[in-house]
């Protein structure tokens, strides 16, 4: 599935373009199946399609940065537009996610 | 002659997550003559998505829609009957949004509204939908009775970020 790919220790999640709670549960899901692998050490959220977003998706960075990590992983946003940005940063998620250029 | 503007419209749809995306852009589309900024949208947006999706998932606990995408395919599950009703008030350059279902109504307002609060923790909801509403709109004021349902008052000043010089 071309939304979900691991790229060295990074697991890509392609986020759609609203997401929201109807979205929420197919990418916890998915995320999660990499997730318990091995390799797989960090996650990447990827917002390059993404015009909006409400709580639901504070909810799936959480819990999947909640899963990681315990075991030293890391959480990314990249592509992130303005609206995006101040969401994160009003959840006060931008302190355990690193929002790259 | 008075010269005040006042618009008014009303939306009522089933409670279901697959109606969560059609009443955020419902709303957006009723304020769109005004010129509002991508901000002032994506607020409203965001504010209505929080208020609509509580009702859905709280309100008459149908914790997902239908489903049935090629990528998610449904998995049978019983859908609570039930309405959401979404008015908005347009009143000179305030916007007023009603969110209002008929379904369980919140126990404690207070406890609710909390940040991170959230009584289905296994939903993976971040708990933050109140202080979105909180942060994104002017004012909120939530009526809520058990077993009767909840009423979602928000509101907010259009026009105040118009002639803010844009970051980009």
């Amino acid at each position: 599935m071309e939304d979900f790919q691991v790229i060295d220790n990074c697991l890509m999640v392609k986020l759609p373009e609203e997401v929201d709670h109807y979205r929420a549960a197919y990418i916890c899901e998915n995320a999660d199946k990499f997730l318990i692998r091995e390799d797989v050490n960090h996650v990447v959220f990827d917002f390059e399609d993404t015009r909006f977003m409400d709580s639901s998706g504070i909810g799936i960075i959480m819990g999947r940065y909640r899963k990681i990590a315990c075991f030293g992983g890391r959480v990314y946003a990249i592509h992130a537009d303005r609206q995006i940005r101040r969401i994160l940063a009003l959840s006060g998620l931008n302190k355990v996610v690193e929002i790259l250029d | 002659m008075v010269n005040e503007m006042k618009n008014e419209m009303e939306i009522v749809f089933d409670a279901i997550s697959d109606n969560e995306s059609f009443a955020r852009v419902s709303v957006a589309a009723f304020v769109a003559h005004l010129n509002p900024t991508l901000e002032e949208i994506s607020d409203i947006k965001t504010a209505v998505s929080e208020a609509v999706t509580n009702a859905i998932i709280h309100g008459y606990e149908n914790v997902s829609g239908y489903g049935g995408t090629k990528a998610a395919p449904a998995t049978p599950h019983e859908i609570h009957e039930g309405k959401v009703k979404v008015h908005c008030l347009l009143n000179q350059d305030t916007l007023h949004i009603d969110v209002i279902d008929w379904g369980k109504g919140i126990e404690n307002i207070d406890k609710a509204m909390e940040p991170l609060f959230t009584t289905k923790p296994e939903l993976e909801r971040s708990g933050m939908g109140f202080a979105f509403m909180e942060a994104f709109m002017d004012e909120l004021h939530v009526e809520s009775e058990p077993q009767k349902g909840t009423t979602i008052r928000m509101s907010k000043k259009m026009g105040t970020e118009a002639w803010e010089v844009r970051e980009d």
